[in-house]
């Protein structure tokens, strides 16, 4: 370790693994992680956003914790120990949600639950931070939160200005005066269906864009 | 009676695990290439939430809920000890289908050979998880009833894995555009699925 150069804390490396996940190893379209709870809950931005940065921090810490605790996790135990990781994370955001903002924990319902089981979670620990520092874990967590958030909003964006004509919860239609023309909210984008077939056409774009990622079979 | 075959046909097709809730999903698309082996993974999703989930109603109802732990005197009467469900929960799930792996190791090879490679998937499968916390959130009355849901929703998402995969084998004879090829096209197709699977809102028996 002496003779070799301390990385800086921003090197290139550490970038790509921010910047990586986010759009060619995106956690959702590329790596297939994660999907269970992404799509239930993108009806409105504002859970989407709560979301986003719940599964964020959780994935950030505990990525940190694993990493730093990797040499003395035994083999066989490891996804008990990643589970109580997460599961003890994934506790601290639901009291924190139920204290301090109730009616967005109450829409999330047993999703902020779900968070354990997001592959999102298993997938980083066992990919990334059984083998990594901390620091690079860390970034990489984020990392994987924020594509995943990305996507999420994307979505949850459509879904919302489509479905209910608001962005936020500012009602743009109305202002906009577009109801008055006979312009009617697609009720069909609110429901469940739509939010698989919009990831389908975003999975779609991106990979006519990049044609690496595309699928030979 | 009547209220179990509602709550049953319920949680198969009303509340399907796959399409209105998109719990089991990462599992769902990356084994649902061939019928065989979805039908596999199928079966042990609803063998382990017909155990999973009465569990987990015993314990929140004995264990968890606020004043549940009355039993043990007076003294515990106010206890409350919720805010430790997800621990509790994951780790009955992990142990679980760590048991049933070793049980059915032990009395049904065969059974064993198929499932196998399964079981140890399952742990983390959202929808076992999700089961027991929607358990949790509908407060069902009594054991039976909680039973019933978890093996309602276990067939309902096998006959969603088994459903798009039989479509997926059919899909490779199709011309499907480069870009939508394997994830892409199986998300819009579980979505159509899905809008088909709408016709069935509001049935009650």
């Amino acid at each position: 370790m002496s003779n070799q150069e301390r990385e800086p804390l921003f090197s290139a490396n550490n970038l790509k693994l921010f910047t990586g996940p986010i759009g060619i190893n995106n956690p959702i379209t590329v790596q297939v992680l994660g999907i269970c709870s992404a799509l239930a809950i993108t009806v409105k931005l504002k859970p989407a956003l709560v979301m986003a940065i719940s599964v964020t921090i959780v994935v950030a810490v505990s990525n940190v914790v694993i990493a730093a605790l990797r040499q003395y996790i035994p083999d066989r135990i490891r996804i008990i120990v990643q589970l109580v990781v997460i599961a003890t994370m994934v506790i601290l955001v639901d009291q924190f949600l139920k204290a301090f903002m109730f009616d967005v924990s109450k829409q999330l319902s047993v999703f902020v639950g779900l968070i354990i089981t997001n592959c999102i979670l298993m997938g980083r620990l066992e990919a990334f931070a059984m083998a990594n520092k901390p620091w690079p874990s860390f970034i990489d967590g984020l990392g994987n939160g924020a594509g995943y958030g990305l996507i999420l909003i994307i979505v949850a964006f459509l879904r919302e200005f489509f479905g209910s004509g608001t962005i936020y919860g500012y009602p743009v239609m109305q202002k906009l005066g577009v109801y008055a023309a006979g312009y009617e909210n697609n009720g069909m984008v609110i429901l469940p269906p739509m939010a698989l077939i919009f990831v389908g056409l975003i999975i779609w774009l991106q990979r006519s864009r990049n044609r690496s990622l595309i699928e030979n079979k | 009676m009547e209220n179990l075959l509602n709550i049953f046909v319920k949680s198969i097709f009303v509340d399907n695990m796959v399409f209105a809730f998109f719990l089991g999903m990462c599992s769902y698309l990356a084994v649902s290439k061939t019928v065989k082996t979805s039908i596999g993974l199928g079966i042990a999703v609803v063998f382990v939430l017909f155990i999973t989930v009465p569990v987990n109603f015993l314990i929140e109802k004995y264990l968890l809920r606020k004043g549940a732990l009355i039993w043990l005197g007076k003294g515990f009467g106010d206890v409350d000890l919720s805010f430790l469900t997800f621990m509790v929960f994951i780790a009955v799930i992990a142990a679980m289908v760590q048991l049933v792996e070793m049980v059915i190791e032990k009395f049904s090879p065969s059974l064993y050979n198929s499932l196998g490679i399964f079981l140890p998937l399952i742990a983390v499968n959202c929808a076992i998880l999700g089961a027991s916390l929607f358990m949790q959130e509908r407060e069902y009355e009594n054991v039976i009833e909680a039973t019933v849901f978890g093996v309602g929703s276990g067939i309902g998402w096998m006959l969603a894995i088994v459903g798009i995969a039989a479509i997926r084998e059919k899909l490779r004879y199709s011309n499907v555009p480069d870009p939508l090829k394997g994830l892409g096209i199986t998300f819009i197709l579980t979505g159509l699925m899905a809008i088909a699977f709408m016709g069935f809102m509001g049935i009650k028996l």
